[in-house]
């Protein structure tokens, strides 16, 4: 046990003394936290529409008033008039608008004759997100302009109201799960991959390998020291992370006891994972060479910053084995949704049987000689 | 003083057999493979207590494999080495308990303070808190450290690095010190100071020290004897003075002519007195004689009747140099010497 200890009172001593390798853990999360929370969290504004009005009536009339009350409120659009249609399509290849309404001539006449009366959208569709926002936005006005101007006492079609069980969640919010389990990761990369392998290129595991310590003493140390790291790492970052995004629910007692359970698991599992991973390994350049396949295969999979449900089939496999499926899912339950521990059980569940598997298969692994 | 009367060490837990009539290290017929490739082959020698033992030969010639199989640090193929009376294949702990090792590389924390690095070993080897402090102190003054106790380690010279190296390579009082190459990459003002050092130490403690070391002029200085290994086998084992008697000739001429005769090879043997003659390139002959002086001037004479110019000229006597010549065919010194300060070790499987 001293032993053991003594592992560990050496990597923390170390790691207390090189606050550059703490800050590289956490900058890179929080950094896409603020990036990226602001960059795709925003709705599309000001986006320039053309329009082509080659019908000139009065319900032509109407759809340009609707336009200009887009442009006066929500701002998602402006309209920009054309008066032909080869130039509003030619500028919307090039760029110059983001897309082009036509108004076909006799389009009023077709709607007072209720005669299938159409209007065109010509959208860059090489932007999805553009494109799928302007149609949405032109469907809401079309149907605005369909509505009867007496609308029935009882309504004659389905309607689906849509009950929203939390308040409005910001995408920075929605990332904050994911960005406190990356900090964790990159901590356990950094702490119990690279620094891992070098101190045994170094020969310092030569040092430990000559004294009497047990292959149990040094393996738990080593494991123990890591998943420390992780848990100091994944503190500070819910913390910074929760009071950058808004998030009032760290101050829920409760919730903070759950988040210190799931940031411990999370750091055993990552910890054990990785060294599993860099066990029998011995060239340094390896932790380095792997990090970015293994942040692309853990992170993205993991539903932090898209829904698994929207994944193929292959997919999913990985997210279902990931144990940053997990974390994230435990995360977002009691940081976003203030679900109570028994709601996140199976995800605690889930990583701590992680843990133990991969120590249990990284330990007989382990060599005492060199 | 940490070590007690008897020379079982207090606080490093080293149990065995009692030292009286034994031999510190047993190595019989050790044998280390790398798939085909043999380190060590067949290699037989013992350490008695309280001598310094030199493992002296160039890089690669098997001696880091060697410590290691001796500081079960890796495995052994075939043979058996017996460290404080314990067969390190069989109780490895035991002979762990009994054994300080520094490493080729220098392995101290750098962002660690010197106490700090000693205390972290003190804690592996199981010392006692109380002990620990005293050996801590006891170890600082001996390698005169105590005025940097709390300094970060990256602050330290090369040379004192290595000397907190020694201290922590003691802090538990083994019994046997292992010592790869301790002084290698060190300036020599640095070298001398940790040959002094360890004199001290060996002064001070009853300790048995296995040094390995490409230098001759370090095993010449500091080993009781000296074991010569090359290509994993050992080609000569004595003390320095034997080993330099064992080789034909007491005097070593040193001489490089101007245009030499196809045949001054064999003029140079016909001296007298000369036992071996060995051309080195670019008119340069290593002549070895049991009678210096007289061969000097038989050589001088030899050369001013033939008309050869002499360009340089020297005596002096055997030295370590000479007996690795006579022993591996070649000169020790020609290797390289190992850059300073972080040296890769070995990696495991591949060939040393």
């Amino acid at each position: 046990m001293n032993r053991m200890m003594a592992i560990v009172e050496r990597e923390m001593r170390k790691f207390f003394r090189s606050p550059t390798l703490m800050l590289a853990s956490m900058i890179f999360p929080l950094v896409q936290l603020i990036v990226l929370g602001n960059a795709f969290g925003g709705k599309i504004k000001d986006a320039r529409l053309g329009v082509v009005d080659q019908d000139g009536g009065t319900q032509a009339l109407k759809i340009r008033q609707a336009f200009d009350s887009v442009r006066a409120n929500m701002r998602t659009f402006m309209p920009v008039y054309y008066n032909d249609e080869a130039t509003a399509r030619d500028d919307v290849r090039n760029g110059k608008i983001q897309g082009a309404v036509i108004i076909p001539p006799q389009y009023s006449r077709r709607v007072y004759e209720q005669d299938r009366p159409q209007i065109a959208l010509v959208v860059d569709n090489s932007d999805n997100f553009m494109s799928s926002t302007l149609e949405q936005e032109l469907s809401d006005i079309t149907t605005a302009l369909n509505q009867p101007t007496i609308e029935p006492r009882l309504l004659q079609q389905t309607v689906l109201q849509i009950v929203e069980l939390y308040p409005y969640i910001e995408y920075m919010k929605y990332l904050l799960p994911g960005s406190i389990t990356l900090a964790m990761f990159v901590s356990v990369m950094i702490g119990g991959g690279m620094l891992y392998i070098d101190d045994k290129a170094r020969g310092v595991h030569e040092g430990y390998l000559v004294t009497p310590i047990t292959k149990t003493e040094m393996v738990f140390g080593l494991n123990l020291a890591g998943a420390i790291k992780a848990v100091l790492t994944g503190v500070v970052i819910t913390v910074i992370g929760a009071l950058l995004a808004g998030v009032s629910t760290i101050f829920n007692p409760a919730t903070v006891l759950g988040l210190f359970i799931m940031i411990g698991l999370t750091s055993v599992a990552f910890n054990t994972m990785m060294f599993l991973l860099m066990v029998r390994v011995d060239d340094p350049l390896v932790p380095r060479a792997i990090f970015g396949i293994l942040n692309t295969l853990l992170f993205f999979p993991s539903g932090s910053i898209y829904p698994v449900q929207a994944f193929p089939t292959w997919l999913r496999v990985i997210a279902k084995a990931d144990p940053f499926t997990y974390a994230v899912h435990g995360f977002k339950g009691l940081l976003l949704k203030e679900s109570g521990l028994t709601a996140i059980l199976p995800d605690m569940l889930y990583l701590a049987i992680f843990g133990t598997v991969a120590l249990a298969i990284a330990t007989p692994l382990f060599k005492r000689t060199m | 003083m940490i070590a007690k009367a008897n020379g079982k060490p207090a606080g490093s837990g080293c149990e065995g057999p009692d030292k009286q009539g034994q031999n510190a290290i047993d190595v019989e017929h050790i044998v280390k493979k790398y798939g085909d490739f043999t380190a060590v082959n067949d290699v037989t020698f013992h350490v008695v207590e309280e001598e310094i033992f030199g493992l002296l030969g160039p890089n690669g010639a098997g001696k880091s494999t060697l410590i290691r199989m001796m500081t079960t640090l890796l495995p052994i193929t075939s043979g058996r080495a017996i460290v404080a009376g314990h067969d390190v294949s069989k109780d490895a702990d035991g002979a762990r308990r009994c054994i300080g090792v520094i490493p080729q590389a220098l392995t101290s924390d750098l962002d660690l303070t010197v106490e700090e690095n000693m205390n972290i070993y003190a804690k592996l080897y199981d010392v006692p808190a109380k002990q620990r402090k005293e050996a801590i102190d006891e170890l600082l003054v001996l390698v005169d450290l105590t005025r940097w106790r709390d300094a970060q380690t990256k602050t330290l010279s090369g040379g004192m690095r290595r000397r907190l190296e020694i201290a922590r390579g003691l802090v538990h009082s083994p019994r046997i010190f292992f010592l790869d190459e301790p002084t290698t990459g060190l300036d020599p003002v640095s070298r001398v100071a940790v040959w002094e050092m360890l004199t001290n130490i060996k002064k001070n403690r009853q300790l048995t020290i296995l040094i390995t070391t490409h230098y001759m002029d370090e095993a010449d200085r500091l080993c009781d004897r000296i074991a010569i290994v090359d290509h994993g086998k050992l080609v000569a084992l004595d003390t320095p003075a034997a080993l330099k008697a064992s080789v034909p000739g007491s005097n070593v001429i040193e001489v490089q002519f101007e245009h030499p005769p196809a045949d001054l090879e064999q003029r140079l043997h016909s001296l007298p007195d000369v036992t071996s003659v060995q051309h080195e390139g670019a008119g340069m002959f290593r002549v070895l004689t049991g009678n210096g002086s007289l061969t000097t001037t038989a050589l001088v004479e030899m050369a001013v009747h033939a008309g050869i110019p002499v360009k340089s000229l020297t005596v002096q006597s055997t030295t370590l140099d000479d007996v690795f010549v006579h022993y591996t065919g070649r000169q020790l010194r020609d290797e390289l010497v190992k850059a300073y300060g972080f040296v890769m070790p070995q990696a495991p499987g591949l060939r040393p």
